[in-house]
C-alpha cells in the first residue's frame, strides 16, 4: 500500500477571506444582481403596461348623459288617435328623430342658450336616443301626449370631448360635430342636464354599430364567455380527472401509455390555432353546430384546457405519498376506494388550481375562437342555457380584437376598458386558485 | 423444512397457519426471491432477518398479496393460509388483505381523525352496522394496539399529529380492526426511537395472543426479544428457518452465522 498524500494545506486563518473564496463570493454577488436586474425589468414591463390599458380603458367605464324632456306628440306617434299597439308599433325609430331634435331644441330655449351658427344641435344626442324613446312608448302606450324626461346618451363626440380627446379645433375639421354644438354641451353641462356617470351598460349592454359607439358594451361577450367557460368545466374537469387517474393508478406502463403520455405533453403545446381549425373542420363542417356559438366555442376551449388539466392532475395525484395508497391497499381497500376515498381528497386542491388555471388560460383565448365565427357582431344576447349555448355569441378577448379593428376613438377606449374586464376576471380566477391551495393544501 | 418444525423445542405445538411451497419472486429479471419454502405457525412471532435488498419485505408482501400493485412484480409458487391457495383466481386480494392486516415501515395513518384512521377498515368491510358497534371496534382495536389511554380524549384529532411511536401504533391499531388473523410488519420500528420501539415490541408480544405476526426487522437483538421463529434471508434465499434461540446460539449455515456475529450485512 502507499501511503495516501497530504491535502494541500490552507491558509491559516479563518479571519481573513483567500482569493478564491473571494472571487466565489463575488461570483454569488453579480448572480444576485443579475436576478434582481431580471425581476426590475419584468416589474417595470408590467407596470407600464398595466397603466397604459388602465389609462386607456378607464375612461370607458365613465360616459357622458343628457337628460332631455322629449314630448311625446300624439301627431306624432299615434295619428289616429286610437292606442292601437300595432298602429304605435307601426312608426319606425326613425320617426322619433323629429322628437329629439323638439326635445333639444325645447331645452335651448327654456336654458335661453344661444349660440350662433348652430346647425343640427340634436346631433349631440346618441343616436340611439329615437330608439329608446320608442321602447318606452310601446311599453307605455297611455303616456302618448304628455312629455316624458329621458337621460340619454351623448354622441361619442361630446363624450370624447370630455376625456380630451376631441377639442374645439379637432372639431373644426369633423363632419361629426361642430364647434357650435360642443358649446352646446357645454351650455347644457353648466345647465346641469348634461354630465358624466359611471356607464354600467358598458358592462352590460351588447355590442353596438359604428354609427353608436357610445352604446357598444360587453354583455354579450361576458355572456357567451361565461357560456364557453361553463362548458368547458363542465366537460374538461370530468374528463381529464377521469383520464388522470385513470393513467395515474390503473393503467398498466406498456407502449402504448407512453405513447399517450408522449401526446398529452405534446398536446398542451400545440398553438391554439390549430385547435380552431380542428374545431372548424370537425365541430362546424363535420357535426353541422352552429357557427359562432358557445357550444363549438367551448368544445375547442375544452380541446386546448384537456392537457393542462391532465398533466396537472398527474402531477398532484403522483405527490400524493405513496404510503397512503400502501396504507389503504393494506387494510384491504379497493383500489378504486385507495384512489377515490384517500388519493383524491388530497390531489383535490392541485386538481382545482390547475383546472382554475386552465380556465383562465382559456378565457383569454382568442385565436381559435376567430376561426369558429365567434368574432362575428352580436347585438342580441343569447338566450338561457342549455338553448343559449348554441345562439350567437362573442367572447371577452375577441371583443377586445373586434374592438381594436373599429376605427372612431371611442372603440379604442372600449377595447382597453374589455382588457381591464377581462384581467379582472382573470385575477379573480387566479386568486380563488391561490386561496384554495392555501386552504387546502396538506392538512397533517 | 419439515425436520426444523419437528424439533422438540418448538413448545407451542400451535397449527400452520401460513404455508409457502416453492416461491419465486421475479422483479422483470431480477430473480429477488428463489424457492423460499416455509411453514408459520399461529399465534406465534415469527421474524424474517437478513441483509439489506435479500428479500425479506419482498416476500413479506407475497403474504397478503401487495405485490400485485407492482407490474413488473411476477410469483411463482403456492402460498396457502389455513390450508387456502391466496393465488387461487377466485381470490379476492381485497378480502386477503382484511385477513392479513400490514404495518409498515414508516407510519403511515391516513391525514384524518385518529377515529376514522381505525374506523375505515370495518367500515369499507361492512363490520359494524351501526355507530355504537364501530365505536366499540375502535375502542377494541386502540386498547389491542395499547395506544388508547393516550388517545381516548382526542378521538377527533388527525392522526398525523401523533409521535412517531404513537403513529405506529395507531397504525397497528388500524391494521387489528379489520380482524385479521395474521398481521405482517415491515420494520415497524425502524423509524422510531428506543422508547417507542420498546412499547411497540411489547405490544407485539402481547398481540401474539391472538394474531400469527411475522415481522421483518433488521435488528436481530430484535428478533431475539419478540420472535419464537426467525427466517436468516440471504441474497433471495431463505438460508435457515427454525426456533429463533436456535438460530441465534447454533446457527447451522456458516451464512446465517457470520451475519450474526455481524460479518455480512
Ligand atoms: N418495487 C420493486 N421493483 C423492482 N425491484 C424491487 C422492488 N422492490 C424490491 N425490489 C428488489 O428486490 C430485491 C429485494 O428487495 P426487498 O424485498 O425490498 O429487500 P429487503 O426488504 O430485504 O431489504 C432488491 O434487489 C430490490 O432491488
Ligand atoms: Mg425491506
Amino acid at each position: 500500500m502507499t501511503a495516501i498524500p497530504d491535502t494541500p494545506s490552507r491558509p491559516s486563518s479563518i479571519l481573513e477571506a483567500d482569493a478564491r473564496t473571494r472571487k466565489r463570493n463575488a461570483a454569488e454577488k453579480r448572480f444576485r444582481m443579475y436576478g434582481l436586474g431580471a425581476i426590475f425589468v419584468g416589474l417595470t414591463a408590467l407596470v407600464l403596461l398595466l397603466t397604459s390599458i388602465l389609462m386607456q380603458g378607464l375612461p370607458a367605464f365613465q360616459q357622458s348623459y343628457v337628460t332631455l324632456e322629449v314630448p311625446l306628440l300624439e301627431d306624432t306617434l299615434d295619428p289616429s288617435g286610437e292606442r292601437n299597439i300595432d298602429d304605435i308599433a307601426g312608426v319606425i325609430s326613425f320617426g322619433y328623430n323629429g322628437l329629439i331634435e323638439q326635445a333639444v331644441e325645447d331645452a335651448i330655449e327654456t336654458q335661453g342658450i344661444e349660440i350662433e351658427g348652430l346647425d343640427d344641435p340634436a346631433e349631440i344626442v346618441s343616436n340611439q336616443a329615437a330608439a329608446q324613446v320608442r321602447r318606452f312608448v310601446l311599453a307605455n302606450p297611455e303616456r302618448i301626449g304628455t312629455s316624458e324626461t329621458f337621460r340619454f346618451l351623448t354622441t361619442s363626440r361630446v363624450d370624447q370631448y370630455y376625456k380630451g380627446q376631441v377639442t374645439m379645433a379637432s372639431a373644426e375639421r369633423d363632419s361629426q360635430i361642430s364647434p357650435q354644438q360642443l358649446q352646446l354641451a357645454e351650455a347644457l353641462a353648466e345647465a346641469g342636464l348634461l354630465e358624466q356617470s359611471f356607464n354600467w351598460n358598458f358592462v352590460t349592454q351588447p355590442d353596438a354599430s359604428d354609427q353608436r359607439p357610445e352604446a357598444a358594451g360587453l354583455g354579450v361577450a361576458i355572456l357567451g364567455s361565461a357560456y364557453m367557460m361553463l362548458i368547458v368545466l363542465c366537460l374538461a374537469l370530468p374528463i381529464g380527472v377521469a383520464a388522470s387517474i385513470y393513467l395515474e393508478e390503473f393503467a398498466p406502463t406498456n407502449r402504448i401509455t407512453d405513447i399517450i403520455e408522449v401526446n398529452i405533453s405534446n398536446l398542451a403545446a400545440v398553438p391554439s390555432i390549430v385547435f380552431g381549425i380542428l374545431g372548424l373542420a370537425i365541430f362546424i363542417n363535420f357535426a353541422g353546430l352552429p357557427q359562432s356559438a358557445p357550444i363549438v366555442g367551448g368544445l375547442v376551449l375544452t380541446l386546448m384546457t384537456l392537457p393542462t388539466i391532465i398533466i396537472s392532475t398527474r402531477a398532484s395525484l403522483k405527490s400524493v405519498p405513496p404510503s397512503i395508497r400502501d396504507a389503504a391497499l393494506g387494510v384491504g381497500a379497493s383500489k378504486m376506494q385507495a384512489v377515490f376515498h384517500h388519493v383524491l381528497p388530497l390531489a383535490g386542491p392541485g386538481i382545482l388550481t390547475g383546472t382554475i388555471i386552465g380556465l383562465a388560460q382559456a378565457l383569454g383565448e382568442t385565436a381559435p375562437l376567430l376561426l369558429i365565427g365567434m368574432v362575428a357582431f352580436v347585438t342580441e344576447y343569447p338566450d338561457a342555457p342549455p338553448e343559449g349555448f348554441f345562439d350567437p355569441a362573442t367572447a371577452l378577448p375577441v371583443q377586445v380584437y373586434n374592438w381594436t379593428q373599429r376605427a372612431d376613438p371611442a372603440f379604442a377606449e372600449r377595447a382597453s376598458g374589455a382588457i381591464i374586464v377581462l384581467l379582472v376576471f382573470l385575477a379573480i380566477m387566479n386568486i380563488t386558485a391561490i386561496l384554495l391551495r392555501r386552504r387546502f393544501e396538506r392538512r397533517w | 423444512m419439515k425436520d426444523v418444525r419437528a424439533d422438540e423445542r418448538d413448545t407451542t405445538m400451535n397449527d400452520v397457519k401460513i404455508e409457502t411451497k416453492g416461491v419465486q419472486v421475479y422483479y422483470g429479471e431480477n430473480h429477488a426471491i428463489k424457492d423460499v419454502s416455509l411453514a408459520i405457525k399461529d399465534k406465534t412471532v415469527t421474524a424474517f432477518i437478513g441483509p439489506s435488498g435479500c428479500g425479506k419485505s419482498t416476500f413479506l408482501r407475497c403474504l397478503n398479496r401487495m405485490n400485485d400493485t407492482i407490474d413488473i412484480a411476477r410469483i411463482e409458487g403456492e402460498i396457502s393460509i389455513d390450508g387456502e391457495d391466496i393465488y387461487d383466481p377466485r381470490v379476492d386480494p381485497v378480502q386477503l388483505r382484511a385477513k392479513v392486516g400490514m404495518v409498515f415501515q414508516k407510519p403511515n395513518p391516513f391525514p384524518k381523525s385518529i377515529f376514522d384512521n381505525v374506523a375505515y377498515g370495518p367500515k369499507i368491510h361492512g363490520l359494524a352496522s351501526n355507530k355504537a358497534e364501530l365505536d366499540e371496534i375502535v375502542e377494541t382495536s386502540l386498547r389491542r394496539a395499547a395506544i388508547w389511554d393516550e388517545v381516548k380524549d382526542r378521538l377527533q384529532a388527525p392522526g398525523t399529529g401523533l409521535s412517531g411511536g404513537q403513529q405506529q401504533r395507531l397504525c397497528i391499531a388500524r391494521a387489528v380492526a379489520t380482524s385479521p388473523e395474521v398481521l405482517l410488519m415491515d420494520e415497524p420500528c425502524s423509524a422510531l426511537d428506543p422508547i417507542a420501539t420498546a412499547q411497540v415490541e411489547e405490544l407485539i408480544s402481547e398481540l401474539r395472543t391472538r394474531y400469527s405476526v411475522v415481522i421483518v426487522t433488521h435488528s436481530m437483538q430484535q428478533a431475539a426479544r419478540v420472535s419464537q421463529k426467525t427466517a436468516f434471508f440471504h441474497l433471495g434465499d431463505m438460508v435457515e428457518y427454525g426456533e429463533t434461540d436456535d438460530i441465534f446460539t447454533n446457527p447451522q449455515d456458516p451464512r446465517t452465522e457470520k451475519y450474526i456475529t455481524g460479518r455480512i450485512g
